[in-house]
């Protein structure tokens, strides 16, 4: 070998040439992943042939063999009707008002649906991009939503305070105290004095709202149940679980607090280690205990307030785990730019610790949303107890199968669609690689 | 060295830092011994030496991302102190370049500009984001200001991370070993931009092992080990009659190769 076989320049760059074809296109896709082998040839088929079996049986059951008028079980039973028989939807249909609202008021069902309509309306913008006025709808479902649901939900209030004429007095010299507080607040640039200000008139405006309502009927909670019940359960779990966790979770972090730190690391702790069922027992029974006589909740309220503590717990968990895949850089780069620790939180520090738990959170809503099942336990009638309580009626004996299955799907379409949001959360807020 | 020589006419008796018998410790671990430094205005520092010598920890004191136990720091006149207003006050003053760069990477280049001033300083929207582009343009990556970090190379995001921290226009600006996490094609762009900034009078104080840089802009080199200040000089001094061993063994190993 001559010393100049080393030596080597490329004079002119080499093209870009596109794929050869037997690399891309539907056919070579089927060969590599369909019949790359033999035995993944055998398992395609024999897999092709299992789905399709279950399509049909599912599509037989559901549509070809199902009932979709009945007066009651004799209409759906195979020793009745004298062929198989599959889906009987016809008893869906009858006890449909059921499922959706429980034992509550037919006559008032256009509350709740216009309720569920507020709900939608205000959470679209939130979460679609593409759909205009989230700064508007957003603070509305945070500061206004909630009390108008409960007002149309429940009807008015009874607030013990605003019957005397004293009570009234004090409320409303605390508004405008709260008002005078938050604007001098507002102009001295102190933004802890403005919100306590503005925070005690709101609180009051909202005591006053629920006092009045709509001057609808009330309905009491022991009339909330169904489809409904389970939304408002979730609904409200999820709406508090979501704050109240990230609280927790940054001041378990607190170091230099180490009373809060306690504190929560206490409550955490606490609650994970209990059995959901048992918190809701002891929301139930011992809830009374820590409040102040005559103060009395309605069995909603008690599993409402267990529920949500107990998925705070968990939340901040998740939330903590965000947190600590936040890289120390992260939180230099905001204190040496001045931003103090709600700024470098909210702005810096939050986005990103979130982001990467969305799949944790949405997982925990999904949990969340099925455990409100076990409200059954302390009586409170949700859309699985309705069911089993249809069932038992004598008019639609044997009907289980049907009805599990029906129940089931709305569980399934709620949980499957909270899912696909999250996986397009993740895709939206993808912003290239990680720092 | 006519730049370092016209430079130097920045360089004014103001006192931008005065660190007066500064001690450290970590647990028991003692890693800042004595720290005696007084910066004028306008002056260019490097600080080098061994890792483990304490210098970044030195420059992470003046803006308190690490506290000092024993001794005293002031900055622009105002004693750094566990007060929240002094410190508050102080970071406002001195802007940090990391050496991974440390940007938010969910947001913009531009959001990642403006952020400190619109939250910090209450600057409107619109004033920021014009100040931002100014030194976006002077960092030469204007072009850049609606991408992402993540879609902008390690050089582009420190130059990036150097117009972040020229939006609160700082009187001092830290440097944290800024191209020690760079490719070697990339360095030379972070440096022009630092060069630039030192020819238009800016206090700075740089941790780093570029002794070209140091020769060209600064006007007094700091050599550190074991946590102390070992030895300081104008750099052509430093380099060619340093008078300490231990200078002369840093110098020697990382020169000459």
């Amino acid at each position: 070998m001559s010393k100049e076989s080393i030596a080597y320049v490329r004079t002119e760059l080499h093209p870009t040439l596109p794929p050869p074809a037997s690399a891309v296109g539907p056919v070579h896709w089927i060969r590599m992943n369909l019949f790359s082998t033999w035995y993944y040839g055998v398992g395609t088929v024999v897999s092709a042939y299992l789905i399709a079996w279950l399509a049909w049986e599912i599509f037989d059951w559901a549509i070809l063999t199902a009932v979709w008028h009945a007066k009651d079980f004799q209409d759906c039973l195979e020793r009745y009707v004298g062929e198989p028989v599959g889906a009987c939807w016809g008893f869906v249909d009858a006890r449909f008002d059921q499922f959706m609202y429980g034992p509550y008021d037919p006559a008032s069902y256009w509350r709740p649906n216009l309720t569920g309509i507020l709900l939608i309306i205000g959470l679209l913008p939130v979460m679609f991009d593409k759909i205009p006025g989230r700064k508007i709808t957003g603070p509305l479902m945070i500061f206004v939503f909630p009390w108008v649901a409960t007002a149309l939900l429940h009807g008015p209030i009874e607030m013990t305070t605003l019957q005397s004429t004293i009570g009234i007095v004090i409320t409303l010299v605390l508004a405008v105290g709260g008002l005078f507080l938050g604007f001098r607040g507002r102009q001295q640039y102190n933004p802890g004095q403005a919100m306590l200000g503005f925070g005690i008139t709101y609180a009051i405006a909202v005591m006053y709202f629920l006092a009045f309502g709509f001057g609808l009927d009330v309905i009491g909670t022991n009339k909330f149940g169904g489809f409904m019940l389970t939304l408002v359960l979730s609904a409200v779990a999820i709406g508090v679980s979501l704050p109240l966790g990230i609280v927790l979770a940054l001041g378990r972090r607190a170091n230099n607090m180490p009373l809060i730190q306690m504190l929560c690391i206490g409550f955490i702790e606490l609650i994970r280690s209990v059995p959901l069922i048992t918190v809701l027992f002891m929301a139930q029974f011992m809830l009374p205990l820590f409040l102040p006589e005559g103060v009395d909740f309605d069995n909603l309220i008690r599993a409402l307030v267990g529920m949500s503590l107990f998925s705070s717990a968990y939340m901040a968990e998740v939330v903590r785990g965000g947190l600590q895949a936040i890289p120390k850089g992260q939180f230099e780069a905001a204190d040496a730019l001045g931003l103090n620790y709600n700024m470098s939180m909210r702005l810096v520090v939050l986005p990103q610790a979130l982001k990467i738990v969305i799949p944790n959170i949405v997982s925990t809503f999904i949990g969340l949303f099925k455990d409100t099942t076990l409200v059954s336990i302390i009586g409170l009638l949700d859309l699985l107890l309705t069911m089993k309580q249809s069932v038992t009626s004598t008019q639609w004996l044997g009907m289980e199968h049907t009805g599990y299955i029906f129940v089931g799907s709305i569980y399934l379409v709620c949980c499957f669609g909270m899912s696909r949001y999250s996986i397009y959360l993740e895709k939206k807020l993808h912003t290239g690689h990680k720092r | 060295m006519a730049e370092a020589k016209t430079a130097d006419m920045n360089i004014t008796d103001e006192v931008a830092i005065h660190i007066n018998a500064m001690h450290k410790w970590y647990g028991e671990f003692h890693v800042l011994k004595d720290i005696n430094l007084t910066v004028h205005r306008g002056e260019r520092i490097v600080i080098c030496g061994p890792s483990g010598s304490g210098k970044s920890t030195m420059i992470r004191c003046i803006n308190r991302l690490e506290e000092h136990q024993q001794g005293d720091i002031f900055v622009d006149g105002i004693e750094l102190t566990n007060d929240l207003k002094n410190i508050d006050a102080i970071r406002r003053e001195v802007g940090m370049v990391f050496q991974h760069f440390n940007l938010f990477p969910h947001l913009t280049v531009l959001e990642n500009c403006v952020l400190a001033p619109i939250w910090v300083r209450k600057t409107p929207r619109k004033e920021a984001e014009e100040a931002a582009m100014h030194f976006l343009e002077r960092v030469k990556i204007p072009e850049q200001a609606m991408k992402y970090p993540g879609q902008l190379s390690g050089g582009q995001q420190q130059r990036v991370a150097i117009a972040r921290s020229l939006c609160m226009n700082p009187a001092i600006m830290l440097f944290d070993e800024p191209t020690s996490a760079l490719d070697p094609e990339m360095i030379s762009e972070v440096l022009d931009t630092m060069i630039d900034l030192a020819e238009s009078g800016m206090t700075m104080l740089c941790v780093t092992h570029e002794m070209g840089f140091a020769r060209k802009v600064a006007n007094r080199v700091i050599f550190m080990d074991g946590g102390q200040i070992i030895e300081q000089n104008e750099p052509e001094e430093f380099f060619n009659n340093p008078q300490s061993e231990r200078t002369k063994l840093f110098l020697s190993q990382i020169l000459h190769h």
